[in-house]
């Protein structure tokens, strides 16, 4: 059996960099041009298989449009963010930059962060240059690509690098995702009894 | 801000958050508006530099407390009761996924001088110091009748009406003394007065059957406790509530409340601009806080609760050095007689709102003279050495009218208690109000694996 191990992900950026349309092609491999914001979904789940048999399972939260307004239990035990500008706006990574300055100061300081610039297929109307971005990606630690959430271009791309970067040596804390445990290592109790009975690896609901 | 919502929530505080989000799942258009730039208003857990601002603007933290992002500092005192109605808003809405809880490790009960552990059933009431050995008799005689009762069943209820006979009666009929009523109805029952006792017994009934169920459900006490503190709980609504299509708007200036000339609700000025709603509801302190505003008195102060952080560096002596407790002081153990108990809550590093080998004990009481810090002496001389105090008093504010011809709904504020029941109950009062039906959660099976 292969080992699964389960992260939390959290998405940042300034809204309609496509923060949402990002995680739909990577969890459902959708994209719907007028989406608007997402309703109803607490989280989203997807699974990476890698190449040395492990398997990294996110647990994706997205903004839920508190962009501006988010609570600390956003970053809460998040073991990776990908913080999201759009390349034909120069402005949203100005934005991205200083959520990332938020997150070095907020998150736990092991969180792996991966700079993303969405919007590739509209690489016509660029504003910032791949050669900026990743310079400071370099300068600040950070993983960076481009991606197209349009397109599906780059979009399973990043997520694997984040899922190689994790650490599989010691498997997740018993207070990764959100409050779930992943493995049987858990400490509190659990209100939902129909949750996570058997304390089995990767048997989580998926909300 | 041109739109117009259905409902604009004043105030992040848990109660608001809890209508906040119900609202939203139940398709209302949700504007959520703080003057703060936290979440959680009155029941926000501070970190050290936002203790600090709060209550010693002058200072700054000591840097021997540890590192400021380690702490989360409850500033009103309440504990989960594991099978109460709290409990079954947090698995109704599934916001229980943001959360992780704890168990607190003990209940304690003061008599005569020293604090002893809170016996839950007929077993432990044959164990505890608390009782001579006549006496454990009579009560587990009296937890055997409780636990037995079944309204169907006459022969469970040996001669008793629990809708007409008064508590007094039934601790007669089993010949309960004073001091093991005083334990039973206040660390159990958790009545902050004795008036229960001239009243018909079955709220009491159900009140300490809550607690021995609650106390059955994980072991060590009836009390849960959200990790990183009970800020944890209005975050987490607030996110249930946005994710269901709920705006956010935090550091905002609530400057009116905009009626029509028939004083209906129209909406909420802030600086030169104001959005429209069909409903607000909000905390007090978003109405007057107990002034009259905009000409009319919206709430008023019922009483005053004086609160106590304590930044101890050891655990409560005399609970085993349990890394969270609670104490109850009935009110006759201290001669309080014309006032409420006094109580203690103290929870550690273990639920992550302090640094290690770091203790906060919270002691609270209902004001009754002018000299509210003295009248939770009591309490604070069970503390040991206090490292450090924060002491403040809070009007306990409710609303003058029910908001149902002026569409202004407000909540009340945090009160005495030890738990969180009446935040669940103004929760489902102010539903009623708003919607006009009775808040209904979905059934579910709440039992748990420890």
């Amino acid at each position: 059996m292969s080992k699964q191990f389960q992260f939390k992900l959290v998405l940042l950026g300034e809204s309609a960099v496509g923060k949402s349309s990002l995680v739909l092609r990577f969890v459902k491999d959708q994209f719907d041009d007028y989406r608007e914001s997402t309703i109803g979904a607490a989280f989203l789940t997807q699974t990476v298989s890698l190449e040395d048999g492990t398997s990294v399972k996110f647990e994706i939260w997205d903004t839920a449009g508190q962009e501006r307004y988010k609570a600390p239990m956003y970053y809460r035990n998040a073991n990776c963010a990908v913080v999201v500008y759009d390349i034909t706006q120069s402005a949203s990574l100005e934005k991205a930059r200083s959520w990332i300055r938020e997150l070095q100061r907020q998150a736990d300081p092991s969180i792996i962060i991966a700079l993303c610039g969405n919007k590739s297929d509209l690489s016509a109307r660029r504003q910032v240059s791949q050669e900026e971005a990743k310079k400071y990606a370099e300068e600040e630690g950070l993983m960076w690509g481009e991606t197209s959430a349009k397109s599906g271009e780059g979009v399973q791309d990043i997520f694997t690098d984040i899922a190689k970067k994790l650490p599989k040596s010691a498997p997740p804390s018993a207070r990764t995702a959100g409050g779930r445990t992943a493995t049987g290592a858990r400490q509190g109790v659990d209100l939902n009894k129909q949750a996570n009975a058997t304390g089995g690896q990767g048997e989580q609901c998926n909300c | 801000m041109d739109e117009e919502y259905d409902v604009i929530v004043l105030g992040t505080g848990l109660t608001e958050c809890i209508l906040s989000g119900l609202l939203s799942v139940e398709g209302k258009k949700v504007l959520h508006m703080d003057r703060n730039d936290y979440y959680g208003g009155d029941s926000a857990s501070l970190n050290l530099t936002q203790l600090y601002r709060k209550f010693r603007p002058d200072q700054s933290p000591p840097a021997e407390l540890g590192r400021d992002r380690d702490y989360a500092v409850d500033l009103i005192p309440k504990f989960i009761i594991a099978s109460g109605e709290l409990t079954k808003i947090l698995v109704h809405t599934d916001v229980t996924r943001y959360l992780e809880f704890k168990q607190i490790a003990g209940s304690f009960v003061y008599r005569d001088g020293k604090i002893s552990k809170v016996p839950s059933n007929e077993m432990e009431a044959v164990r505890s110091p608390l009782m001579g050995l006549f006496e454990k008799r009579r009560a587990k005689k009296f937890f055997e009748f409780l636990q037995g009762w079944k309204d169907e069943d006459p022969a469970t209820h040996q001669g008793i009406d629990l809708d007409k006979d008064t508590m007094e009666k039934v601790y007669q009929k089993f010949g309960l003394e004073p001091g093991t009523q005083d334990f039973i109805g206040h660390a159990m029952g958790l009545y902050l007065t004795d008036e229960y006792k001239n009243k018909p017994a079955r709220p009491a009934y159900e009140r300490i059957i809550l607690y021995t169920s609650s106390m059955a459900r994980y072991g060590k006490s009836p009390y849960i406790y959200p990790l990183y503190g009970l800020g944890e709980l209005p975050q987490s609504f607030a996110r249930l509530s946005a994710i269901y299509g709920g705006t956010y708007m935090l550091d905002k200036a609530i400057d009116e409340i905009v009626t029509d000339s028939d004083g209906k609700f129209v909406g909420v000025r802030s600086g030169n601009e104001t959005v429209k709603a069909k409903q607000v509801v909000g905390d007090p302190s978003y109405f007057g806080a107990g002034k009259a505003t905009e000409g009319k008195q919206r709430v008023i102060e019922e009483g005053k609760v004086v609160r106590a952080i304590c930044i101890l560096k050891h655990p409560i002596p005399g609970t085993d050095d349990s890394d969270s407790a609670q104490i109850i002081i009935p009110q006759n153990q201290v001669g309080r007689k014309n006032a409420i108990d006094i109580y203690v809550a103290m929870v550690s590093s273990t639920h992550n709102v302090c640094a290690k080998d770091i203790y906060i004990a919270i002691v609270s009481t209902i004001v009754e003279t002018d000299k509210p810090e003295l009248e939770i002496r009591p309490g604070l001389e069970l503390l040991g050495t206090i490292h450090d105090k924060f002491v403040t008093v809070s009007p306990l504010y409710t609303p003058t009218e029910p908001g149902t011809d002026d569409n202004i709904f407000i909540t009340r504020s945090y009160d005495a208690t030890t738990h969180f029941e009446t935040v669940a109950d103004d929760v489902q009062d102010v539903w009623k109000r708003m919607i006009g039906k009775d808040l209904v959660l979905k059934k579910r099976d709440v039992n748990v694996e420890a």
